[in-house]
Formats: structure tokens, C-alpha cells, sequence
């Protein structure tokens, strides 16, 4: 039959009707269903961020006197603040700034720290063991003291609060891909890839790099979560990012300790938003830890 | 004619005294060298341009690495290898990249020598585009597709990704990509032993077809002595990170010196059960000494049916017994 390569090869594509990564994302959910829930919460957050202009039912910064320290209503779903702003509008808002401080301090750790564990892995010896050292050094401090320590020299300001959390991040990066690295250093592609006349950076970028990809997104995913956490304390400690702009370590900060008792829900829901978050952005990253490594992955 | 023959007998590759020993490091944090794994000890030996030389021993011996060190994949700790009278272990990282146009290596497990993340077309076009040997992108797509079509798969088959492939069609792209670079020296590092008996005859021809169409010369790295048998027109023996015996395969074959060759033989089954029940099996006592602490004077000594107590003093050289046939071994 002169027509039958050609049916098996039109078959091929059109037996999923579904794309790939819907299929993927499916199979993900149906065996992991918490890591579905974090997913979940944070498409729900990434919404709210996007949508802030439309759903928010007030303006965030808009100060009224008449309505100070109002209860969660009908009105306020949330209450109000000492300064009289919606809650619930402050929250959606400060979702904005948590995800673009979360989402670009793990992107830029991540990455530098994947480039970096790749990097050393790849050259190994002297530069391996210099990188490893100072990598070291940087994870001796924990997470919090290093931050303050660069926004103490470099003053507060959103720029400065992610630069803050990149830098203690990256050595944690580092280090998970440089092991996942050192044992594809030793894979016959990467020799064939030297063997081939190919240069370092080429073999770093192009050979090494995508195939240390599932303990980079997972790093990612799991430091989204820190990173909000630690934008949330810094602002709360007052080197974050500053007043009036709408954070949620901001709001649990000045009025809501003072009224805690009076107007309980001024510290409530902002910290409801960051545990939920951070709880979101873990399970999901834990979720792809398992489903990425094959290590730990049950058949 | 005088002239012509000697150029055809030259040496494409000449190792001299080559030695790969591997540091074993004791401590956590001030690592101290405490041993040497001797994986490569003195080896020496001649690859004549055209020929295929095929290198035989247990796993362990060293072989693989001293293919290894012939590409300078791993740096030679001494010694001297020349390509084409360049010697290679002076050379930089840098110096050494136009050379690796002209040897290539074909590895052993055709599972983790493709990048598991780019397509076959990718795969073989890349050393094209970085060497810049297609002056545009339908060029290198051709060429590309004539690389696949000379080692018998559909040209189709640079869409593919590499886990959609079978074992024998992996090797045959591992071995495009390295003919890529239109090489001389091709180093094949056991290039069949992951693969069927099948499918090994199949590679193996195309080997030799490609041998013959790009006058390609191997250093044909195997266990296998059948496959060695068929392939090779001169035969290595390693034995403990040196070479002990060098002969055409014939000669090899038939008329071995060295006491291990001799018992390497005959563990070779015959394919007749009557000529197989009447031969004579050397069997070896022991277990190859580690590369840690090589025995003292001929490292095979210990195992050795005839050894004498001079094989204990001094390491026997790799001598020309017969013309053309070397061997270490002071009895031989």
C-alpha cells in the first residue's frame, strides 16, 4: 500500500487533540493535586496582580479620615487602615509589588546561580574550588542578615530590595545545579562536544545549561516563595520598599502594631496574603521537585 | 614508487611513553594525594595512515583512556602524542581546535552521546556551523542530509530528537556528526558494545565502508576480539595500562607471544563444538591486579604460567621479536 507511510505519518500529531502542555499541565494536576492548588493560587495571584486596575473595589492610596479603622463589611469586605484605605484593595495592589520583587529575584538567583553551578562545574579544579569557597561564605549567613546587610549599603527602594534578595539566593541556586552539572560534565556528549572544537562558553550555554533545567525551575518556583517572604520582612522592618506604595510586609508595619487589638484585621489579611503565597509558591515547588527529578520520581 | 610508499606507511598518529595516572585524594579539606591510579603506564605505539589499529584488553586496562588521551579529552600526564607530527599535549585548548576538524571520536553508549535537548539536524549541523565549513543555511541543511543519507538513515530524521531513536540509529548519528568535520583519525571508543550482535555487523560495515570512501584511519577500541578480529589490520594488546603486544592480525592471531595474548585467545569460543571440546583453554589464576599498586617488574607476573623470577625485577620493554610483531616479554 502506497498510502499507508503517508496516513501513519498524518496520524501522528492529530492522536492528541489537546497541545502538549495542556496535556502535561493536566497529567501534573491529576498526580499532584496540592501542587495543582499552589498553581492554582498563584494563577488567582498573577490575575489579581494583572487585574489590579479593574478588580480593586478602591483606589489603594486614596486616605480617607471619615473612615478610619472600619470592621470588614459590606462596604470594606476587608476594613479599613489608620488612614482610612481599603484593605482588600491594598492587598490586591501589594500582590503586584510581591510578585515583581518574588518573580525577578528568583529569575535573576536562579539564573546567575545556574550559570554560575554550570561554570564551575564545567572548569572544575582551581576555579571550581575558588567559586565553591566564596559560595560558601555567602551561605554561611542566613538569608535575612544577608539582605539587610546589602540593603544597608545600598539604601531602600524596590531596584535595591530585589538586588538585596538575588544576592544571598544565588549561592543556594548554585550549588544544587553545580551537582546535577558535575555529572553531566562527564557524559559523552559534552566530550564529543569538546572533541568537536566547540568552545567553552558554547558547551556551557548551549550543551550544559538546558540540560540542568528541572533543578533550575524548580529553584525558581521554591525561591519565589522566599523571596516573597523576605521582601515582606524587609519592608515590615522598613528598608523595603517605602510607604505609600502597597506592600504587604508594609501594611503588618506602624498602625496595625499599635491597633492589633482594636483593628485585629489591619494584620490579619496582609498576613493571610503572604502565607498564603509563600505557602502556594512551596507546594508547587516542592509538586515539580518531585515530577521533574527522576530520582525521586515513582513509577 | 620508493616515495609514494613511504608516504602511505607514515604515521598519522605516533604515542611515545604516554602515562595517565589519576591522583586518589584523601581529606576533606586539605585533599592530599595519598596514590596514583596508573590507568596509562608508558605506552607506546604507531598508527599508520589508512589503517584501522584495533586496541584490545579487559575493562580496566586503560584503553579507553589512552584513546582519550590521544583526542586530549583528558591531558596526558607524560609523554609525547603527534599528530601528523604536531605534538598534540604542548598544545592549548585553543591551539588544539582547528586540529579537532581532523579527529574525531566515536563513543561507546549511544544513550548519553547525543545532547538529549537538540534535534539530530542540530546535532550534525552544529560542528558545520561552528567550524564554518557551509557558507549558508540550505548549504549546511544539505550537507546535513547527506551526512545522514552516508550513514543510512532518512534524511527525515533531523526533526527527530535523539529519544526517538533506536540504539543502532543513535550510534549511526553519533558517527555522522563526527564525519561532519570530514576528519582523517577517527578514535571509536568500543562503538558496538552497547549495541545487539545485529546491529554491531551493521555498524561495523559501516565502518569499514566509510574507512574505505573518506580513506579514514581507526584506532578501534574494543573487548571484543571478534569484532577486533574482523575490523583491524594490526592489533594492540593492553594489559594493566600498558601495551604488551603489537602484530598484524593475522600474525596476532595465530602466532601470539605474550603469555596474555596466548589466554585472551583462547577464551575466545569457537563456533564448532568439536574444535571447541579439543582445544586447549589457558585459564589465569587471580584477578588483575589493581591500578593503584601495580605489581613490581612485568605487571603480569603474578598471573603468569611461565613466569621466572627475572620477571619480578625488571618491566620488560616492547620489543620487535618478529619483524613487525612487538612484544613485553622477556620469554617470548
Amino acid at each position: 500500500m502506497a498510502g499507508e507511510a503517508d496516513t501513519t505519518i498524518e496520524v501522528l500529531p492529530a492522536v492528541s487533540h489537546i497541545p502538549r502542555w495542556l496535556a502535561v499541565s493536566l497529567r501534573f494536576a491529576r498526580q499532584r493535586p496540592l501542587g495543582a492548588a499552589g498553581a492554582a493560587i498563584i494563577i488567582i495571584m498573577a490575575l489579581a496582580a494583572s487585574l489590579a486596575d479593574v478588580i480593586a473595589p478602591f483606589d489603594p492610596l486614596k486616605t480617607d479620615y471619615a473612615r478610619m479603622f472600619q470592621p470588614p463589611g459590606a462596604n470594606h469586605w476587608f476594613g479599613t487602615d489608620a488612614f482610612g484605605r481599603d484593605v482588600l484593595s491594598r492587598i490586591i495592589y501589594g500582590s503586584r509589588t510581591a510578585l515583581l520583587v518574588g518573580f525577578s529575584s528568583s529569575f535573576f538567583s536562579a539564573t546567575l546561580g545556574a550559570i554560575l553551578g554550570v561554570g564551575s562545574a564545567y572548569f572544575g579544579g582551581r576555579t571550581d574550588l575558588i567559586t565553591q569557597r566564596l559560595m560558601d561564605v555567602l551561605l554561611s549567613f542566613p538569608l535575612i542578615v544577608l539582605a539587610l546587610a546589602v540593603v544597608a549599603i545600598l539604601g531602600s527602594g524596590i531596584m535595591n530590595v530585589i538586588l538585596a534578595i538575588t544576592i544571598p539566593m544565588i549561592p543556594r541556586c548554585a550549588l544544587v545545579v553545580r551537582s546535577t552539572a558535575l555529572s553531566l560534565r562527564r557524559t559523552p556528549f559534552v566530550d564529543a562536544a569538546r572533541a568537536l572544537g566547540f568552545g567553552h562558553a558554547r558547551i556551557i550555554f548551549r550543551h550544559m545549561l538546558p540540560n540542568v533545567m528541572a533543578p533550575y525551575l524548580i529553584m525558581l518556583t521554591a525561591f519565589q516563595g522566599q523571596a516573597i517572604l523576605l521582601e515582606a520582612s524587609l519592608s515590615f522592618l522598613g528598608l523595603g520598599v517605602a510607604e505609600p506604595t502597597a506592600a504587604w510586609g508594609l501594611m503588618l508595619r506602624g498602625a496595625a502594631v499599635e491597633f492589633a487589638e482594636r483593628a485585629p484585621w489591619m494584620a490579619i489579611f496582609p498576613g493571610v496574603a503572604i502565607s498564603l503565597s509563600v505557602f502556594a509558591f512551596n507546594l508547587l515547588g516542592d509538586s515539580l521537585r518531585d515530577a521533574l527529578d527522576p530520582k525521586l520520581r515513582v513509577s | 614508487m620508493n616515495a609514494e610508499f613511504k608516504i602511505q606507511n607514515s604515521a598519522i598518529v605516533e604515542v611515545r611513553g604516554l602515562k595517565k595516572y589519576f591522583p586518589v585524594l584523601s581529606g576533606v579539606i586539605a585533599q592530599r594525594v595519598v596514590g596514583w591510579v596508573k590507568a596509562v603506564d608508558d605506552v607506546g605505539f604507531a598508527i599508520r595512515r589508512g589503517e584501522t589499529l584495533g586496541l584490545v584488553g579487559e575493562s580496566g586496562c586503560g584503553k579507553t583512556t589512552t584513546g582519550r588521551c590521544l583526542l586530549q579529552l583528558d591531558r596526558p600526564t607524560e609523554g609525547s602524542v603527534l599528530f601528523e607530527g604536531q605534538e598534540l599535549t604542548a598544545m592549548s585548548d585553543e591551539e588544539l581546535r582547528p586540529l579537532r576538524r581532523q579527529m574525531q571520536i566515536v563513543f561507546q553508549d549511544p544513550y548519553s552521546s547525543l545532547n538529549p535537548r537538540m534535534t539530530i539536524g542540530q546535532i550534525i549541523a552544529e560542528p558545520i556551523r561552528v567550524h564554518a565549513l557551509a557558507r549558508n543555511g540550505a548549504k549546511c541543511r544539505d550537507r546535513v542530509a547527506e551526512l545522514l543519507h552516508v550513514v543510512g538513515l532518512n534524511p527525515l530524521m533531523a526533526d527527530r530528537y535523539p529519544h526517538e531513536l533506536s540504539g543502532g540509529q543513535r550510534q549511526r548519528v553519533g558517527i555522522a556528526r563526527s564525519l561532519a568535520l570530514e576528519p582523517k583519525f577517527i578514535v571509536c571508543d568500543e562503538p558496538v558494545s552497547a549495541l545487539d550482535v545485529s546491529i554491531q555487523a551493521q555498524i561495523i560495515n559501516l565502518l569499514e565502508e566509510l574507512q574505505e570512501k573518506f580513506s579514514l584511519t581507526y584506532l578501534f577500541i574494543a573487548h571484543d576480539l571478534s569484532v577486533v578480529r574482523h575490523i583491524s589490520d594490526r592489533i594492540a594488546v593492553m594489559y594493566l595500562g600498558k601495551v604488551i603486544e603489537i602484530a598484524d592480525r593475522r600474525e596476532l592471531y595465530e602466532n601470539p607471544l605474550h603469555p596474555y595474548t596466548k589466554a585472551l585467545l583462547s577464551a575466545v569460543p569457537v563456533p564448532d563444538p568439536l574444535v571447541e571440546a579439543g582445544r586447549e583453554r589457558i585459564v589465569l589464576g587471580g584477578e588483575v591486579p589493581s591500578a593503584l599498586n601495580p605489581p613490581v617488574g612485568c605487571v603480569f607476573h603474578p598471573r603468569c604460567p611461565i613466569a621466572i623470577d627475572e620477571c619480578r625485577k625488571a618491566v620488560p620493554e616492547l620489543r620487535e621479536i618478529k619483524p613487525n610483531h612487538w612484544a613485553a616479554c622477556i620469554r617470548a
